[in-house]
């Protein structure tokens, strides 16, 4: 089966305290740390554990520049067996419709059964798999947390409300985006990244894709980012300040007059 | 100003709260606009539900279709192709079904997509200017979306306030004709639902939810205690169920379960959206965190910063102690 | 005339001499002994390298002490006192086995140099030799089947135990010793019935006693039991030497070079394969082991030593918490493994993966590298590297559990395990009450300093931890230390990174911190982190010299330049915790006490497992972040064995065991009855800090800090 998954570069959202910059257009980038998005990396351990049962091979490709290689050589030392860079000046500035048409251009090079994408990445979107399955004509789930073989098809469940699970089957070949929690990643340590520093990690433009650049980046975004901004901090909670037995003794006032103290 | 249309989920015939969220904000984009709600499924379900948002729509459209009996995306999808004019702004709740629909239904309609959205501060002719958040809501975001061939917009659950309007008299229109041959590469096979957990939280009038603030396992039994001395039950937030020290019946969220206490204390919870979309009914929140810029405390009701590991167990003695006295 | 009783050399045995009989027997024996021995070495060839035969003077040493002096056996009494005398009783009695084979072949046979005066005192001694020898097999065959001590027990999840087995062996010596004395007495009463001079034999020994009882015996009886004895003697003898082989009692034979090949450099880790230099592990093709053979040799040996004891597992805090991890069986475990991959008869196996085979993922994990296995074992098996060896071969195939990925891509990207930024690290200086009476400046090139104190992750970062650091400031302070700190600059000191089996990620965060500290100009290295003290003496190289505060507190005490005040609360009554890493694995135990008793008016007392058998209050860097399956914590029990003790305060001097020991005071319902403090809090609570006027410089010393 071949397998390719689409990776992105993301600041890790739990080792860093995102601020606005001092000019206020972005966020500060200097001490962040990056990392793979973590829906993504659940979506390459899910491929490499399909291919190591039923054959084939995982490509991990994103759209980005040379900062971005470093998660396509991660996931490589997890196991994947190809990483691609695709990346164009032509590319930046791109909405969730520009990635996918450059994704879908370097599907259409190659021949793939399945398509992977994390659910969602830092700005929330969850939109790149679904759009990019519909520009393949592809059928799509989204929230999978769960894949089956069965034949020439797929049984996967997706994740709903209240804990449950829908059971869908799939044709290949199909775009799935698939939910943290579906398998245990396995580690990726120093070492492994260093055994794969040197290996040649592929990189394509516009021209090589057949894009046409007035569709992708920033000329053929319909959705852009205008700034970011902290949120006005509404009226908010009320804060309980002073010594620990004042607030507890305040607590519990508050909890009984809504009731909590039966 | 394009037609605006809000996509209604539905189960069991009743529509989805999203309903008067997406009218409200259908008002938004366009103080003046009446929206069409447009519901698809089969059978007395279906005309249950057009029955209930006539009240809040002035139009309904219907699309009945056997095929539709269970909301599958992929078929949807195809119906609302054939039925939607393709260059109006579609509105759809952003859960998992919109998830599912929207991406692909933009595509299909050379419609811009905006995802989560929570905020509309209007309209500059076809230009939305919308607000969204990220890096897990640590920030926000000013959009502007290009709407001249339409848009499909996923719109943050809870994020619009419903506007209390007086009942309308709004009409049905069966679209089902229009849908054509469904069939799609996908096919539902079956819903497996959660297994029930030794508590049900949605049954608890108080609940004391934790999130990654817990740290350990083990620690759990601290709000355990503080449950115990209250009368409540446990509850928790994703991470504590993807690192499997609750079992998933405990998550309160968007993909957990939807609970309506009266009071709820968010322990070491940050207050992601997911998490807070399972929070119904307006309770009173309590919200301890050792984050002063958790998110939680723009939705709390009451706030403290503390480390739970130590305020929890001191909250329990002192409960314990006045439930003593008024014995 | 009146014939000698014949000696076994010289009967005929229907076809063959004696003479003939006994080469043969011998020469099968040994050719036995011989081949068993040298597929039992088949492993160790095919094993990875290991580097042993340096300083030869310190391992004959040891092997003085650990061998011969039988030195870790009085640890465990009842058997360590037996085993000390059967242990030599066997030494003594080595050259009377070798004389009586070779009797058979010359029948007079005499040692040289046994006839006089020391073959006379030699004759007595060997006599109680075998007596006590033989009195011991009773002994210890009546405690494993009578007493059952409960560490010989095998929980059902190792498999089945072997006691017949131990019994039978111990069987078989007494009846070595047995038809020894049988051969030796049956002569005597047939000599004495003859009126011939009678090889002397001392009194109440066995042979003494057979003799006796035989004394009225015909002497054709005599004759028969003599050379039946002697039969069974060899025959025993050489049944037992090609047997050890198969058993525990292997140790027979391999511990005097298990003791001679033993590690030599407490608190290291092996490299991750002998010869190969950092800058070369690129070439090395797999890290770790993961089947049998990526042992090296002296491992194997180890697992081909191992008396089965069960000492180690006894002491092992993982396994009296319920742990699915029991030293004695990693180690019997993989000598099973061997001797069914490398049979007698038939290819030897290899290849088959050890994890997932005989040892499950939680067993390695579950380890928190206390070392108080390898500190009580009396063969001087090592198990902290094998330990270290198979998680560097689970890292290696990415098989870490989820809750360690996380703190480990923390230290990659961080530089410590909670993802905190690195420009905070030094964050706990600046806390204001503190920085107003303490500046702790960073020697980052600009302030010159003679001393760095090498804080650490915890101590930095954990709000609790903090007033460690806090304390060990103003002490160093308070002795006059020119001091300063790496700030931002220090990463983790990578100790449990690589005691986790991160090797490269270990080398990293080392070789950052090198740099970084050899930038600074330091000549001394202080920290109160054992984790660090332990990395920084012997996992870094070309550093300055490292000590622990305990060690400058306890000699500044001692000079008189720090004073110290009497303890306030009377009903206070203290017991020093002793940490792995300070104590067991660099043996500081007396310098914190010595602090200790130096606080007037400090009631102290110590806890039954103290000192080298201090019991691991749960371990400490990445085991913080580890869920272990156990019944219970281990810090629980540290602190009940505290209130054992008598005591009501729990001192330690690692922030580990704060952490571990802090928790379990709670979890263990004894709040409000017992607290713990650090060795370097305590010490700064009772500093007796001279009035502004009387120091003579503009530094606000008065205890702001109540």
């Amino acid at each position: 089966m071949e397998i390719l998954v689409c990776v992105r570069r993301v600041p890790d959202t739990s080792e860093n305290e995102i601020q606005l910059n001092p000019a206020g257009n972005d966020i500060e980038r200097d001490d962040l740390v990056y990392s793979i998005n973590e829906p993504d990396n659940y979506a390459v351990e899910e491929a490499l554990q399909m291919v190591a049962k039923a054959g084939g091979s995982v490509t991990v490709v994103t759209v980005g520049g040379d900062d971005d290689e470093e998660v396509l050589r991660r996931e490589m030392a997890m196991g994947a067996n190809r990483g691609v860079l695709l990346s164009d000046e032509a590319f930046d500035g791109s909405d969730g419709k520009g990635i996918a048409t450059v994704l879908k251009a370097f599907v259409q090079k190659g021949h793939y059964d399945l398509i992977l994408t994390g659910v969602q990445a830092e700005d929330g979107g969850a939109q790149v798999g679904g759009m990019l399955a519909a520009m393949l004509d592809y059928p799509f789930a989204s929230l999978v947390n769960s894949i089956v073989v069965d034949g020439g098809k797929l049984k996967v469940s997706r994740e709903i409300e209240g804990g449950n699970k829908e059971m869908n089957e799939i044709d290949l070949p199909c775009v799935l985006s698939i939910q943290t929690g579906i398998n245990e990643p396995r580690y990726v340590g120093m070492r492994g990244i260093r055994q794969v520093a040197s290996v040649e990690v592929p990189t394509f433009g516009a021209s090589d894709l057949g894009v046409d650049a007035s569709a992708v980046g920033d000329a053929g975004a319909k959705v852009k980012r205008m700034d970011y901004f902290m949120p006005a901090l509404g009226k908010g909670a009320e804060m309980l300040q002073g010594d620990r037995g004042e607030v507890i003794a305040k607590l519990i006032e508050l909890m009984k007059a809504k009731g909590g103290l039966n | 100003m394009a037609r605006i249309f809000a996509y209604i989920v539905h189960k069991g015939g009743i529509a989805d709260d999203s309903a008067a969220e997406l009218a409200a904000a259908a008002k938004k984009i366009d103080a003046a606009a009446s929206p069409v709600a447009v519901v698809t499924g089969w059978g007395a379900e279906l005309d249950a539900v057009c029955e209930t948002l006539r009240g809040s729509y002035a139009e309904v459209w219907k699309i009945a279709n056997q095929a539709l009996v269970y909301p599958n995306a992929e078929l949807v999808r195809k119906a609302l192709l054939n039925v939607l004019p393709h260059d109006g702004i579609v509105l759809v709740s952003h859960a998992h079904f919109g998830i599912d629909l929207s991406p692909g239904l933009a595509i299909k309609m050379n419609s811009a997509f905006v995802s989560d959205v929570l905020g509309i501060e209007g309209a500059e002719g076809a230009n939305l200017k919308l607000v969204r958040q990220e890096f897990g809501g640590q920030v926000s975001a000013h959009v502007r979306c290009d709407a001249s061939s339409g848009a499909v917009l996923n719109l943050r659950p809870g994020a619009f306030n419903p506007q209390e309007g007086a009942p309308i008299n709004g009409v049905i229109v069966d679209k089902s004709a229009e849908v054509g041959a469904l069939t799609a590469g996908r096919r539902y096979l079956e819903t497996v639902v959660a297994e029930a957990g030794d508590v049900d939280i949605t049954k608890h009038a108080v609940l004391v939810s934790v999130g990654r603030g817990i740290q350990e396992k083990d620690n759990i039994a601290i709000a355990e205690e503080l449950a115990d001395a209250l009368g409540a039950a446990v509850s928790c937030s994703r991470p504590v169920v993807d690192a499997k020290w609750l079992p998933k019946s405990r998550q309160v969220g968007s993909s957990g379960k939807t609970v309506k206490p009266k009071i709820y204390m968010a322990c070491g919870i940050s207050g992601s959206f997911q998490h807070l979309a399972g929070l119904k009914g307006s309770p009173f929140i309590v919200a301890i965190n050792k984050n002063p810029k958790a998110p939680i405390f723009q939705v709390a009701d009451v706030g403290i910063v503390a480390d739970i590991l130590e305020f929890l167990p001191e909250l329990t003695s002192k409960i314990r102690e006045t439930k003593q006295v008024s014995a | 005339m009146v014939e000698g009783i014949q000696s076994p050399a010289q009967v005929t045995y229907w076809l063959m001499t004696g003479r003939s009989l006994f080469v043969v027997l011998n020469l099968l024996g040994l050719a036995c002994f011989f081949y068993i021995v040298s597929k039992r070495m088949t492993p160790l060839i095919r094993g990875e390298r290991d580097w042993r035969f340096d300083r030869p003077l310190v391992r004959l040493e040891r092997v003085l002490q650990f061998w011969l002096g039988q030195w870790k056996h009085p640890r465990y009494r009842t058997a360590g006192i037996m085993h000390i005398l059967f242990f030599a009783g066997f030494i003594i009695l080595a050259t009377q086995a070798f004389s009586l084979l070779i009797l058979g072949i010359a029948g007079n046979f005499v040692l040289p140099g046994s006839s006089g005066e020391i073959g006379h005192i030699y004759d007595i001694v060997k006599d109680y030799a075998a007596t006590i020898v033989f009195l011991c097999m009773i002994v210890a065959a009546v405690r494993r089947i009578v007493f059952k001590p409960a560490r010989y027990a095998v929980p059902a999840r190792y498999g089945k135990g072997h006691p017949v087995d131990a019994i039978f062996l111990l069987a078989l010596i007494a009846l070595l010793m047995a038809s020894e004395s049988l051969f030796e007495a049956s002569k005597a009463a047939f000599q004495t019935q003859q009126g011939q001079p009678v090889e002397f034999l001392a009194a109440l020994s066995l042979p003494w006693m057979l003799k006796n009882v035989l004394i009225s015996t015909p002497l054709p009886t005599l004759q028969t039991l003599h050379l039946g004895a002697y039969f069974v003697d060899v025959l025993t003898f050489y049944f037992l030497l090609c047997y050890r082989p198969f058993g525990i009692q292997f140790h027979v034979e391999t511990s005097l070079f298990n003791v001679y090949f033993a590690k030599l450099d407490r608190g290291t880790v092996k490299p991750v394969r002998w010869g190969v230099t950092d800058e070369h592990l690129d070439q090395v093709k797999s890290f770790g082991v993961k089947t049998f053979e990526d042992f090296t040799w002296k491992h194997m040996l180890d697992f081909y030593s191992c008396a089965d004891c069960g000492r180690c597992s006894e002491q092992c805090p993982a396994n009296a918490v319920g742990r699915p991890l029991s030293p004695r069986f990693i180690t019997i475990k993989a000598r099973d493994y061997s001797f069914q991959h490398y049979p007698m008869f038939g290819s030897a196996g290899n290849g088959t993966p050890l994890i997932g085979g005989i040892y499950s993922e939680d067993e390695i994990w579950s380890c928190t590298t206390c070392g108080a296995c390898e500190e009580e074992c009396p063969l001087l098996i090592q198990y902290i590297d094998k330990i270290v060896d198979l998680r560097r071969g689970m890292v290696d195939d990415g098989n870490v559990p989820q809750s360690l990925q996380k703190p480990l891509k923390a230290l990659e990207s961080r530089g410590n395990p909670y993802g905190k930024m690195e420009k905070k690290r030094a964050e706990w200086t600046k806390s204001k009450e503190f920085s107003q009476t303490c500046a702790v400046k960073t020697v980052d090139g600009k302030s010159n300093a003679d001393t760095l104190y090498f804080v650490d992750s915890i101590t930095s970062y954990d709000d609790r931890m903090q007033s460690i650091g806090r304390a060990t400031a103003r002490i160093l302070d308070a002795a006059g230390v020119n001091f300063g700190i790496l700030g931002a600059a220090e990463k983790d000191s990578g100790h449990d990174a690589r005691r986790f089996g991160e090797e490269t990620l270990f080398m990293a965060l080392r070789d950052h911190n090198v740099d970084a500290i050899k930038a600074s100009g330091v000549q001394h290295i202080v920290t109160s982190d054992p984790h660090a003290y332990n990395a920084l003496k012997h996992d870094y190289k070309d550093v300055p010299p490292v000590e622990h505060i305990s060690q400058v507190i306890c000699r500044e005490v001692k000079s008189g330049n720090l004073k110290l005040d009497p303890v306030e609360n009377a009903d206070s009554v203290y017991a020093y915790h002793d940490p792995c890493y300070l104590g067991r694995h660099n043996q500081v135990y007396d310098d914190p006490r010595d602090v200790l008793d130096a606080i007037p008016g400090l009631k102290r007392v110590e806890m039954d497992r103290c000192r080298d058998r201090s019991f691991c209050c749960g371990g400490g860097g990445l085991m913080l972040f580890y869920e272990p399956k156990e019944d219970q914590r281990m810090g629980v029990k540290r602190v009940q064995m505290a209130a054992e003790a008598g005591a009501n305060v729990i001192v330690t001097a690692c922030p580990f065991c704060m952490v571990n020991i802090e928790d379990a005071i709670k979890v263990a319902g004894l709040e409000g009855k017992m607290t713990a403090i650090d060795l370097a809090e305590l010490v700064d609570k009772q500093l007796v800090r001279p009035a502004p006027a009387q120091l003579g410089h503009d530094k606000l010393t008065s205890d702001v800090l109540a």
